[in-house]
């Protein structure tokens, strides 16, 4: 474009009309285009179809037929009792699983690269990942399982020292350690991968030179490893961080039970409960755009800070 | 990583506090290695004991009373059966359907020169942070009439943005311009060029999305437990579920007079093992496919941090 111009000596727009780009590129945008459909359909008509939330859906007169009633739903969902429950076990959960899960794979990475023993290492990098493989389901089917208190090992082993069984999943005080730790065990492996990787781009002579200089291995992991992880830590701290109030709709309603109720219904089971069960559908939709739009909130304030602090930021 | 240390580590004696160092490491390590594997290996011994065994919680190191019974049951049942055969079919479909979006999508925002690459991408950008969540999702699945159909499992989340932006980068940095520009000047077009030499060359990349969306369908349980109520058109994850995690709750409730709590006793004895066997047989594909996934796993990551 631009040796042309010169060449001519017209004055053209630096830029090609819309249609001549349509024309030259049609065959790129065909193959997005199946793509941008469904992503139309199931993405953008329900952002659409949100303003039910504003609305008294009415099944028969479908979404613009549906009398307007303003911020009726948010109102009433702020001055129900499930407003201050859902929210604090929301909050109370993820910022417990967020300080245990965050740290965990870091170390467990640092670890593994200052591991001797090679082949050792890829058995204990095999087991770690596994449990990411295993669906939602079953991790809990086997939680279940373990923690049973007929049969399950860990009471089997607290009935052998003469203890009583417990039914931990009968206890509510027990629930959100369970739900944190059993993320653990399951996503700790799994979640070394990305810092294991950052580690690897660590170049050998660093290290040579630091041990050269008498560097003990601790002091190379926390003047050399740790720094060198520290981005792709902030990266994934301030990803966690917005998704604080999103909570894993799967594994706590898996988990949950009448029993332990008071401290598993987050938002997601709730809004799920609301407009599946009980079929108040704009009710749910106000609940589930409020959780939405203070997750976007939450992203952006937490994106601010942390390039203000650290320069590393997401967007 | 580890050659590249080998050699300093003999010339430099290791001093007192790195042998402390290493002995915490292996101690450490040994643990989480314990506290990982041994829930996985209590399930498969348990689902080849004995029911009596189990119950009396006797297996916790090596399966008694060897016996395959838990097993039979679980392929003696219906409605797994069919479900499992629903799941293969639900998994296949989708990840197709999947494919079919994700790869041309990604291989079209991997061209520099496509004038549609910014407008495209915030396209898919804006979806990653707004949603219009679970209820307005639901009613235009179900003004769609895809209710209790498998198209209601596969086109929502078909093109999943974290994905595309991984094959989307493999294809920038393994297919090169030229290559395109060399195929351009004898007439080749981009669909072409697409099928015949992109496509041939991503096998890496295709093997990448095959496991990440499969492993995804085949695990998930949530779109079927809002979009399928046909019993007899259950994913797998749905059965396991019932199995699984509302059986256990249902029993230990009714279970409060001395005869129903023998009674469901002997029921739990021959279910519990079965419960193990069914976990062993749910997870049998994604178990053979394991050390492919891995590997393919971890490639794929490494690609999607490149991109931060």
């Amino acid at each position: 474009m631009k040796t042309k111009n010169k060449n001519t000596g017209t004055i053209q727009p630096k830029r090609r009309s819309f249609w001549k780009q349509l024309k030259k590129d049609w065959s790129l945008w065909t193959f997005c285009i199946p793509g941008m459909v469904l992503t139309f359909i199931f993405s953008y008509i329900p952002m659409y179809g949100v303003q039910i939330a504003f609305r008294r859906y009415n099944a028969k007169a479908g979404i613009w037929g549906s009398e307007w009633v303003g911020l009726h739903h948010f109102i009433r969902f702020f001055n129900s009792p499930y407003f201050s429950r859902t929210m604090s076990n929301t909050i109370i959960l993820n910022l417990y699983g967020l300080i245990v899960s965050f740290p965990v794979p870091i170390i467990l990475a640092l670890l593994l690269n200052s591991f001797r023993h090679a082949k050792y290492r890829k058995v204990i990098q095999a087991v770690t990942y596994a449990p990411h493989f295993i669906s939602t389901v079953v991790m809990c089917g086997m939680l279940i399982l373990f923690l049973s208190p007929s049969i399950g090992v860990i009471n089997t082993v607290i009935k052998m020292f003469g203890g009583d069984a417990i039914n931990f999943m009968a206890k509510k005080e027990y629930w959100r350690h369970l739900y944190v730790w059993s993320g653990v065990w399951q996503g700790m492996g799994w979640s070394s991968v990305i810092y294991f990787a950052a580690l690897s781009g660590v170049s050998p002579e660093l290290h040579e030179s630091a041990r050269c200089d008498g560097a003990t291995k601790f002091q190379l992991i926390r003047y050399i490893d740790l720094p060198m992880i520290l981005p792709t830590a902030t990266i994934l701290l301030i990803m966690d961080c917005g998704g604080i109030l999103s909570s894993s709709f799967e594994k706590a309603y898996a988990l949950q039970n009448d029993l332990n109720a008071s401290v598993s219904e987050l938002i997601a089971t709730y809004t799920y409960k609301v407009g599946m069960l009980d079929n108040n559908m704009s009710y749910s939709s106000a609940i589930g755009l409020f959780n939405t739009v203070v997750n976007l909130i939450l992203l952006t304030i937490v994106n601010k800070a942390s390039d203000k602090l650290s320069g590393t930021s997401l967007f | 990583m580890k050659k590249g240390n080998a050699a300093p580590k003999k010339k430099i004696k290791r001093c007192r506090e790195d042998v402390i160092f290493d002995t915490v490491v292996f101690i450490i390590l040994t643990l989480i290695f314990l506290i990982v594997a041994y829930p996985l290996w209590w399930v498969i011994i348990s689902s080849f004991s004995d029911p009596t065994a189990v119950s009396a919680g006797q297996v916790i190191w090596r399966p008694i009373g060897f016996t395959l019974k838990g097993y039979s049951m679980v392929l003696g049942d219906s409605s797994i059966v069919r479900s499992f055969i629903n799941s293969i079919v639900y998994t296949v479909c989708g990840v197709l359907a999947n494919l079919a979006v994700t790869l041309p999508t990604a291989y079209a925002l991997s061209k520099d020169k496509f004038a549609g690459k910014k407008v495209v991408t915030i396209f898919y950008m804006i979806t990653m942070f707004f949603g219009g969540g679970m209820i307005p999702t639901y009613l235009v699945v179900k003004n769609l009439h895809l209710l209790n159909s498998m198209w209601s499992l596969i086109l929502p989340g078909c093109l999943s943005v974290y994905n595309m932006i991984v094959a989307r980068t493999f294809f920038k940095t393994n297919i090169s311009e030229e290559l395109y520009e060399a195929g351009e000047i004898d007439g080749c077009t981009h669909g072409k060029f697409f099928f015949k030499v992109a496509l041939p060359l991503s096998g890496a990349i295709v093997a990448i999305m095959v496991l990440y969306y499969g492993v995804g369908h085949w695990n998930s349980y949530f779109s079927a437990l809002l979009y399928i109520s046909d019993q007899d058109k259950f994913p797998l994850q749905l059965v396991l579920r019932r199995i699984l995690i509302t059986n256990e709750a249902a029993l230990s409730q009714t279970a409060t007079s001395p005869e129903a709590k023998k009674a469901l006793e002997e029921m739990k004895k021959t279910m519990e093992v079965m419960k193990y066997s069914l976990i062993i047989i749910s997870s049998v594909p994604v178990l053979i496919l394991y050390p492919f996934i891995q590997r393919h796993f971890v490639k794929g990551v490494m690609i999607g941090s490149i991109k931060g």
